[in-house]
């Protein structure tokens, strides 16, 4: 890092990061305790816990990589990798849309499917 | 011959070599663990309803795990914010605990491991009655312990039974099933506590398939293994970097500071990705 940061400056960067040393534990702490909750919705309970991640993920890349102050030649880098990596989720998204529905899963003759409350 | 800014910055970009070099290496690791996990997606949402594992990990060591990783990310930057106010005795410290952390981590995913190692599914080719709490159940399908003359084998197989000569084992069955969500798990579980697992005698030949939690298993323990091992193999990886430069590695700091904390930047930003990794796969693996 270049030496124009001076003292106080990195104090203040210090302080931030236990803000988001802390918001990332409760980040945690939420995502776990949601899941106990149970939610109905499979949609529900997966969007959120992957929007929880998704802050925390922004906050460890934001600050901890100090990503928020970088050099354009790292973004230009980076707009090309995120640009890469959507066009593979596409495809993997894409491509699933190409498959037939349904698969080989036999049921067991036993037990109903899915297991009620107290089986096994 | 020098090479040019190998740590002072580059006058146009405003970076010193390593940084550019860093960040593409990160970028090619993006698309690494990306691949795999849109192979876990698909598998995910793929598979048919009812039939995808839940609850077989354990959450609150993988909640604690991630604690840890998180508290080494940011002594990494503390150390690193310590060496840009030239406070090294401070850097010193705060690498120390990122190191034990990352000593830790891998400790704590050791331990589950061998933990999976020892934990059994077994599909017989009659069903059993077994008894779980208050109520009996028929199944062909049971989770749980095997006890072999005393012992708790690890890594057996459906062709283990017939290599060893076994005839008949001791099987202790989980109070669930992962076909149950997780609802219906957590409540199998309340019924089950205070309860004794009462154990069942199994002939080998009534095993149809035997199989321990280990890749072969089903497809979620071959993803699960996948991603978490090579994550591991990250952590290992950059804690070695992170090590020798706290240790042999820290004579540069004598003859040149500025490059030193660049080493150390480097490897902090290696660090927070593998963290960064872990924040998406606990909640993907474990929770959903």
């Amino acid at each position: 890092m270049s030496a124009a940061h001076s003292s106080a400056e990195i104090k203040k960067h210090i302080r931030t990061y236990w803000i988001i040393f802390f918001a990332l534990l409760v980040g945690t702490v939420i995502t776990v305790w949601l899941n106990y909750l149970h939610f109905d919705s499979v949609a529900l309970t997966v969007g959120i816990a992957l929007f929880v991640a998704s802050i925390k993920a922004f906050l460890v890349a934001g600050f901890f990589m100090h990503l928020m102050s970088e050099k354009k030649a790292i973004y230009m880098m980076l707009a090309v990798t995120i640009f890469f990596f959507a066009a593979m989720m596409y495809l993997f998204v894409w491509s699933r849309g190409q498959l037939p529905r349904g698969g080989e899963y036999i049921p067991s003759k036993y037990v109903p499917h899915p297991a009620p409350i107290g089986a096994y | 011959m020098e090479i040019p800014y190998n740590h002072e910055a580059r006058p146009d970009t405003g970076l010193y070599n390593a940084k550019v070099g860093v960040w593409l290496f990160l970028a090619s690791e993006v698309m690494l663990f990306g691949a795999l996990f849109s192979a876990y997606i698909l598998l995910r949402v793929g598979a048919d309803p009812g039939t995808w594992p839940h609850g077989l990990l354990n959450i609150p060591i993988g909640t604690f795990n991630t604690a840890v990783l998180i508290t080494s990310s940011v002594t990494v930057v503390l150390g690193w914010a310590a060496l840009q106010m030239g406070n090294f005795g401070a850097y010193r410290k705060y690498q120390a605990v990122t190191i034990l952390c990352a000593l830790g981590f891998l400790g704590i995913k050791s331990f589950e491991y061998k933990d999976k190692f020892g934990h059994y599914e077994v599909w017989l080719k009659e069903p059993v009655t077994v008894k779980h709490g208050d109520k009996e159940v028929k199944t062909d399908r049971l989770l749980g312990h095997i006890d072999y003359n005393g012992a708790h084998p690890y890594f057996w197989k459906t062709e283990t039974l017939a290599a060893k000569k076994v005839e008949s084992f001791k099987f202790a069955p989980d109070p669930y099933h992962y076909t149950m969500s997780m609802k219906e798990m957590a409540h199998a579980k309340k019924v089950a506590a205070g309860h004794k697992h009462e154990e069942i005698e199994i002939k080998s030949s009534q095993v149809k398939r035997l199989s321990a939690f280990v890749p072969a298993h089903s497809t979620f323990f071959a993803i699960y293994f996948t991603l978490t091992a090579l994550h591991g193999l990250h952590v290992l990886g950059g804690a070695l970097v992170i090590a020798y430069i706290w240790g042999p590695g820290a004579k540069l700091w004598k003859t040149n500071p500025v490059q030193y904390t660049n080493r150390v930047e480097i490897s902090g930003l290696f660090w927070h990705f593998v963290d960064l990794v872990w924040i998406f796969l606990f909640p993907v693996i474990y929770l959903l």
